[in-house]
């Protein structure tokens, strides 16, 4: 660049002049004598090592474009893969809504300038709350994994118990993140997670190892609907019977997508209800869809009081019939109190709520059903076509939502080779569980959405009876 | 005024006078009297089509409700909104019409955030389906042109804080600062010293997520006040260092804008009693190739890819924390790391001393993206003069702001400084009775977005913290100050009217907080507002 003076699209003041008429104001020479305030022991002297500008945006965009375009998308190829990101169709007004200049680039404005993004968020608590059978929903975080923990640790400040019980099936992912959040075992304030069984035949968990695993140390009872594995499970209401029966709270981790059809956490007598709105609107950005929602009763203040997230209230206004969007109890979060609050909050995944709000939205309760009617459907065809498969046999019970692990053991192949093959016939295959789940052999976790039609998975079927022959 | 005025004589006449307080902009925020999506629609209505089972397919497995187990469907449908698509489109943008976000509110106002403007190309480079429709579990040579941003995104971010490795499984800057605490504790773990070391040292004036985070991986929280000259107190930080010190998570500058001229010697006595340092840069717009983190010699920091480099802030999220380390804290980074072997590559699980993870799958590399696509049209050079500008930019704007009646800066007479400032008007509440949060409420009827006040607690009373970053023309900053001066004038000669506002916003002053508060009258759902408040059963 030289001693071209560097002027740039999006620094108005690095115009000579314009900076120049600014030190004059301020009777200095240069923006260095400001610099002065960080000492010279500790002033950068070197370069940074950068890339020189691209400058102009054509030049940029062919850039940067050129390395995304050696991806390969799940609409260049067809993808069974879901294992916590799921790829639904996003409806276009979603979309729409969410790109709004106005959303995008909102952050922490106040209650009346940022209004619509405050009354959006109400909306998305309401609906969520319809779908979930609960009257108190907060301000989603980071992802399901994560406020799966958190709602551990809330179960532990409310009962004042250190123990939990999860299935033995949990995704192993999700585990990691919880296992970060609830400390090492060795550390005074730590929850300890301790795992009850699950029926290798049908895939929902085992009612009676819970039961003699449960005992007045344990905070709270979770479990996930669908599991991980994809199973529906049957004894939801059982799971939460027992937990209180031991004084404990019942968790239910569930996907929010499976609610047109199946019976909500509410109305099983579950405490709190945490997942992932991803499936409700969200591209899978490789994972940057993925948003965590916590809900719970209202009945007992204690939930709210010990929530880790925000909680938004509607409000009124002067004029009779208005309503604002208030957040209440701030002084419990960590923006209210630090170290004090009950966990901590941060930026996390906002737009994506607003997303959820327009899907819940534009789905309404047919939507739902014949959303949840189809991935049953078509997941299920899926199976009856794979499983005809010489070698190719469905574990687990035959109640699954869209999701199903598919034992490949007979074909003498493993998941990572039939894997490669698929990539061959432009489609990505089920998760591999052969590391996960060893006791399942060489499994995936196949996923079928609404999103794949019939001839779509006959196209499937037919590869993967090439790629396993 | 002269009737040879020429289109710029007239710009540039309106510009003084909008800087001297007499000419405002005529603002009146869209107000559309919208009801809630759940009291709208009519019974039947669609807002979408799904697709259905196809006939072969239903013959071929049956009817969906045969694979539900008994007692799990769903008894009564869920009561959401049965709406037709346009109907459900029109609401919502008119809900983005009542909401001013930084694109249109001049945002100068949200200190500690970093309104900067994100380049719209970089949007359409993340809604296409290379980038959209990408699934976690692809195969990593399907991603190879997102692994390479990436990786690259973190060579950058290396040479900017000097550190030697980088995660950008963080889904927010908080979440970074996180998964630092994680991080030490795994430290200290591996070296088996966790049992002795509990305590972790921040200040006031870092954000709060540096007291709340170590607070939940475990560790008692010492938080240090600042002396008279707003520096964290280094007294009161030698004595609070211990053989029991984890170690410090502190800002610099802090939310006060304050640089730390010894910032090195805080590190020092951290690390002569075997602790460590982090620092939390999610304010680093001021020091972008002027200071690195690793030259005052922190172990540990990181960046917020959402304020620094560019990526919007979406309403809060989706966001991503780029948390920064030396080599020595590199092998407890969280699963899986980016790594390079040959041209190609990697996502590296096989880390066994890693905390494990923070976030699920890979992160929210959208923002990454974005980031990278920003580094890279500035360049070197450019991303010095983004710093240099924003804080040229706020010491303009300082001027002004201090000529504001009721305005004062605490602390540090005599320094100035970086990327923002936190001023009180403590002055003008006392001469008053219009305190920051009044005056919030009225600077919007500008047009402007609502300016920061403080995180808790107030250590500055009745606070604001601009933070007027390289997007700004000075117009812009004139404009900003000239309504903060506005409100002023105001306050002064008749504070009633500025207390009952706002006066041009999509709904009249709030009642009702004690919903807030108060179990009987909170509502966080429609629902439970039909049952509390309305009575409705």
């Amino acid at each position: 660049m030289g001693d071209t003076p560097f002027v740039h699209p999006y620094i108005p003041n690095s115009v000579p002049a314009t900076k120049q008429t600014m030190l004059d104001e301020l009777g200095l020479s240069s923006v260095e004598e400001i610099y002065a305030e960080i000492p010279e022991r500790l002033r950068f002297k070197g370069t940074l090592d950068i890339p020189s500008a691209i400058r102009s945006e054509r030049e940029l965009r062919k850039h940067v474009q050129g390395l995304l375009d050696k991806n390969t998308s799940a609409v260049d190829f067809m993808n069974f893969c879901g294992a916590g990101c799921w790829q639904h169709h996003v409806p276009a007004v979603v979309d729409e809504i969410i790109n709004r200049a106005e959303f995008v680039s909102a952050y922490c404005g106040g209650d009346y300038s940022d209004l619509g993004k405050y009354l959006t968020r109400f909306e998305f608590n309401s609906m969520l709350g319809e779908l979930l059978d609960f009257d108190a929903v907060a301000n989603p975080i980071y992802d399901w994994g994560d406020v799966a923990g958190r709602s551990f640790r809330m179960a532990r400040r409310i009962t004042g118990r250190d123990k939990v019980l999860a299935p033995a099936h949990v995704s192993p992912m999700r585990l990691m993140e919880m296992r970060t959040l609830c400390q090492p075992e060795a550390m005074p304030t730590s929850t300890k997670i301790r795992f009850y069984e699950w029926d290798r035949e049908s895939g929902m968990v085992d009612l009676e190892d819970l039961e003699a695993k449960l005992d007045d140390s344990i905070a709270a009872v979770y479990w996930e609907n669908p599991t991980y594995l994809g199973t529906i499970e049957a004894q939801g209401a059982e799971i939460a019977r027992l937990a209180h029966e031991h004084g404990a709270l019942a968790i239910a981790g569930v996907d929010p997508i499976t609610l047109g059809v199946l019976a909500p956490p509410g109305s099983l007598g579950a405490d709190i209800a945490c997942g992932d709105i991803q499936p409700l609107g969200m591209h899978m950005h490789a994972g940057g869809g993925c948003s965590g929602f916590i809900a719970f009763r209202d009945e007992d203040p204690a939930f709210a009081q010990e929530c880790p997230l925000e909680l938004y209230t509607v409000m009124e206004t002067k004029t009779p019939g208005q309503y604002a969007v208030g957040e209440a109890m701030a002084e419990r979060t960590s923006y209210g109190s630090r170290d004090q609050g009950k966990d901590w909050v941060g930026t996390a995944s906002g737009l994506w709520t607003i997303a959820a709000a327009v899907y819940m939205a534009l789905m309404g309760p047919q939507g739902f059903k014949e959303v949840g009617e189809t991935c049953i459907a078509r997941s299920h065809y899926a199976a009856r076509l794979l499983g005809e498969i010489p070698g190719v046999r469905i574990r687990l019970s035959p109640s699954f939502f869209k999701e199903f692990v598919v034992d490949f053991s007979e074909t003498g192949k493993t998941v990572a080779e039939i894997n490669e093959k698929l990539l061959g016939h432009e489609i990505f295959g089920g998760k591999d569980l052969s590391s996960e789940f060893p006791e399942l052999g060489q499994s995936a976790l196949y996923c079928v959405t609404e999103y794949y039609d019939q001839a779509d998975i006959e196209k499937l079927a037919s590869a993967v009876k090439e790629v396993t022959a | 005024m002269s009737t040879h005025e020429t289109p710029h004589e007239k710009v540039a006449r309106l510009a003084k006078l909008r800087r001297d307080g007499g000419v405002l902009r005529d603002y009146r925020s869209p107000r559309y009297d919208e009801p809630f999506i759940m009291e709208q629609g009519t019974p039947g209505e669609r807002g979408v089509f799904v697709p259905l089972a196809e006939e072969a397919v239903t013959q071929a497995v049956g009817e969906a409700a045969d694979y539900i187990p008994e007692g799990m469907t769903r008894a009564a449908a869920p009561v959401l909104p049965e709406m037709a698509q346009y109907q459900v489109m029109r609401h919502y943008l008119r809900y983005a019409q009542m909401t001013l976000g930084m694109d249109l509110g001049s945002d100068i106002s949200e200190g500690t955030c970093t309104m900067k403007y994100s380049p719209k190309m970089h949007e359409e480079l993340i809604r296409g389906h290379k980038a959209a429709d990408l699934h976690p579990w692809q195969d990593e040579d399907t991603m190879q042109g997102l692994l390479e941003i990436v990786y690259e995104t973190g060579q950058y971010l290396k040479s900017i804080s000097g550190m030697d490795a980088f995660t950008l499984q963080p889904g927010g800057g908080s979440h970074a600062v996180y998964t630092n605490a994680c991080v030490m504790r795994r430290y200290f773990e591996a070296k088996g010293e966790l049992d002795q070391r509990d305590e972790m040292i921040t200040t006031i004036f870092s954000h709060p997520c540096d007291a709340a985070t170590p607070k939940v991986a475990g560790f008692k929280v010492i938080t240090v006040m600042p002396d008279d000259n707003g520096y964290p107190d280094l007294e009161a930080f030698k004595t609070a260092v211990s053989e029991k010190t984890v170690g410090c998570m502190i800002t610099n500058p802090e939310d006060t804008g304050i640089y730390n001229p010894q910032i090195d010697k805080y590190v020092e006595v951290l690390h002569d009693a075997g602790a460590l340092a982090f620092t939390d840069q999610a304010n680093a717009n001021g020091i972008l190739g002027f200071a690195r983190a690793r030259d005052a010699g922190f172990d540990a920091c990181h960046f917020n890819l959402h304020k620094t480099f560019s990526s919007p802030h979406g309403c809060e999220g989706p966001a991503s924390g780029a948390y920064m380390v030396t080599d020595e804290l590199a092998p407890y980074l969280p699963v899986p790391v980016v790594t390079k072997v040959g041209d190609k590559f990697h996502l590296d699980y096989d880390r066994p001393e890693s905390i494990g993870r923070v976030r699920g799958f890979l992160g929210n590399w959208m923002c990454v993206i974005r980031a990278y696509a920003w580094i890279r049209n500035l360049g070197p050079e450019g991303l010095k003069e983004v710093a240099e500008i924003s804080v040229l930019n706020n010491n303009y704007l300082d001027n002004l702001l201090m000529a504001v009646k009721g305005v004062s800066r605490p602390y540090a007479e005599g320094h100035r400084r970086l990327d923002q400032v936190r001023y009180s008007l403590q002055q003008l509440k006392e001469d008053t009775g219009v305190g920051t949060e009044a005056l919030r409420d009225r600077m919007v009827d500008f047009g402007i977005q609502s300016y920061w006040m403080s995180h808790h607690p107030w250590v500055v009373p009745e606070p604001f913290t601009p933070e007027p970053c390289e997007t700004y023309s000075k117009d812009d900053l004139d404009e900003w100050a000239a309504v903060i001066k506005k409100g002023s004038d105001e306050s002064y000669a008749d504070a009633a009217f500025v207390l009952d506002a706002p006066h041009a916003q999509p709904i009249d002053q709030m009642l009702r907080t004690e919903a807030m508060e108060e179990h009987d009258q909170w509502a966080f759902t429609w629902r439970a507002y039909q049952k509390k408040i309305r009575g409705a059963t």
